[in-house]
């Protein structure tokens, strides 16, 4: 398998808090990666740091080629002007905690942005292909439906409706079923759920044991900053080495 | 020590009046509500009955509330309201994006025109433009224009200047909090849909700006019709101007202000009016926008975030 996402040495820092410790990633096409860990420990800046929304005080993210927000020239890393790291970061499609849909655009309105304003597609070709992801996702019937209108797992499946919509090498989640009501969980897993079975590269920050356990290709824990296990779900989540980890597994799973 | 029982039935009180379930409501009276008003026409009807037997001759007010030269005066009025209206959003819009700019420079000189225009009298902004031949006797710019100043810094140039670029001043600080209040996850998301910082401001950022600054835009568009009225003071012919012009001649002082007075009160009534249109066309897509609603309301309304103005 080849390599789609690939983080060498990312550090980062908030103040005087070193929130990520020098993190070491290969993330191969095609695999669902799920990072797990206590709140606090640095996962969703993590995620942040991989499509440079973040960026990382030293180490860098190489993404389908090309390092996140910067050109290897002799030797130094020069950062790429605004454009060409929007460019970088439109192949990885990112889901967030709070959906973050844009307000003022209705359903299909969040969907056909991206490729309108950014892929320069015409609005029906732009329509056409939202109306099948909306599809998908399950949420075509609300097209038309502004976000204020929408409970939060309907938002959630529009969010990664329009993340699709760019089509990237790669789909970040972060945290994506943590904002919504227990019984708005399953919807958002199952369109997840989905997109693993199609072959989709993921990497999804998560609370969701199960479907870590059920859907990961391979699972990652972290703790204050480090990456403390990484294996096979079945592996990590029964008998993990790390006795931090054991804790903290035996927390959730309580 | 208590402890918990099952109720027995004895211990269930006895209650054989209780009313229906159908039996008709009758609401509260509100005697407060009736007393005020009661005192409040009163107050009313003295104060009209005060204005009546003044000495305010109407029929003169009725004459001069039509007369061509106020008409005009009120048309002047309008146009210079609009015209530096539209200068004061386009400078508050331009220097409101420099306030947030990742350029310090760009900040900076936005913050200086802030500092400026705003920190001091817009009377005294528009006796300078007025007067501003008296610093730069020409105007140049090279292959463009080339004229003395006194001949391109007419009465009207003077009053939309002065006026709007001392809105513009205000505007860009209304400007600056709206863009500042758009979420900034929804920013984050465009960029990760690869929007460039331009493409975010234009499509994301100012379309909900706007509805957020809509309510104190509409408090300057009836500020700024107001405002006008300083521009009789360089010899602009609006409104007030032409009132002056006629009081001089015919000693009917008040009758003309009040002629003035009603006209203004005709136009920033309008532009409330339009104000609530708008607001209600731009409210699209946000919680609790009810597309039904009338500009006005018999009943009270719940103070919306955006309202008040």
């Amino acid at each position: 398998m080849s390599l789609a996402v690939k983080a060498v040495g990312v550090r980062k820092s908030f103040g005087s808090h070193e929130v990520l410790k020098g993190l070491d990633l290969e993330v191969a096409y095609g695999e669902v990666l799920c990072i797990l860990g206590p709140s606090g420990s640095g996962k969703s800046t993590f995620l942040r740091c991989i499509n440079h929304l973040e960026v990382p005080d030293s180490g860098y993210v190489w993404v389908d080629g090309s390092i996140m927000g910067y050109e290897h020239r002799g030797d130094v890393l020069q950062e790429l002007p605004v454009a060409r790291l929007r460019a970088q970061q439109r192949r990885l499609g990112m889901v967030f905690q709070h959906f973050n849909l844009f307000a003022h655009r209705t359903v299909l309105g969040n969907v056909i942005e991206g490729p309108m304003v950014v892929r320069g597609l015409r609005r029906t070709e732009a329509e056409a292909r939202a109306m099948q992801l909306l599809d998908q996702v399950g949420m075509a019937g609300r097209a038309s439906s502004y976000p204020a209108q929408l409970s939060g797992g309907q938002k959630q499946r529009v969010a990664i409706a329009r993340a699709l919509a760019m089509e990237p090498s790669v789909m970040l989640f972060d945290e994506p079923t943590s904002a919504l009501d227990p019984e708005l969980v399953g919807e958002v897993l199952e369109v997840m759920r989905g997109l693993a079975k199609g072959g989709t590269t993921m990497i999804v920050v998560t609370h969701e044991i199960g479907f870590a356990r059920e859907v990961a290709d391979r699972v990652l824990v972290m703790i204050d900053g480090e990456i403390r296990e990484t294996g096979k779900p079945g592996q990590v989540l029964s008998e993990p080495g790390d006795p931090r980890v054991r804790t903290f597994l035996s927390r959730v799973l309580s | 020590m208590s402890t918990l029982q099952t109720p027995s039935p004895t211990s269930v009180p006895h209650v054989p009046d209780l009313p229906r379930a159908d039996t008709p409501k009758r609401q509260r009276a509100h005697p407060g509500r009736w007393i005020s008003a009661v005192i409040g026409l009163a107050l009313l009807a003295l104060l009209v009955r005060a204005f009546a037997m003044g000495q305010i001759r109407w029929d003169v007010v009725g004459q001069f509330l039509t007369a061509r030269v106020i008409i005009v005066g009120f048309g002047w009025t309008l146009l210079i309201s609009a015209c530096a209206l539209a200068l004061g959003v386009a400078l508050g819009f331009a220097f409101g994006i420099m306030r947030t700019a990742a350029n310090p420079t760009l900040r900076f000189a936005a913050w200086l025109y802030v500092w400026i225009f705003r920190g001091t009298p817009v009377l005294l902004q528009l006796l300078i433009w007025f007067n501003i031949g008296l610093v730069f006797p020409r105007l140049y710019i090279p292959g463009l224009i080339d004229e003395r100043m006194v001949d391109v810094i007419t009465p009207f140039v003077a009053a939309v200047l002065g006026l709007g670029v001392n809105e513009g001043s205000y505007l860009t600080e209304v400007v600056r909090g709206g863009i500042g209040s758009v979420d900034r996850g929804q920013i984050e998301a465009a960029h990760t849909v690869g929007m460039t910082p331009g493409q975010t401001m234009r499509r994301i950022v100012l379309p909900q700006t706007l509805r957020l600054i809509l309510p104190t835009l509409g408090n300057s568009a009836v500020g700024m019709l107001k405002f006008s009225s300083l521009a009789a003071t360089i010899a602009m012919g609006e409104m007030l101007n032409a009132a002056q012009r006629i009081y001089f001649i015919n000693g009917a002082v008040i009758e003309l202000l009040f002629v003035c007075a009603i006209w203004y009160l005709a136009g920033t009534t309008m532009l409330s009016i339009g104000q609530f249109y708008l607001e209600r066309h731009f409210g699209r897509g946000a919680a609790g926008s009810e597309p039904g609603k009338q500009w006005f309301r018999m009943r009270p309304r719940r103070a919306a975030v955006s309202g008040g103005a």
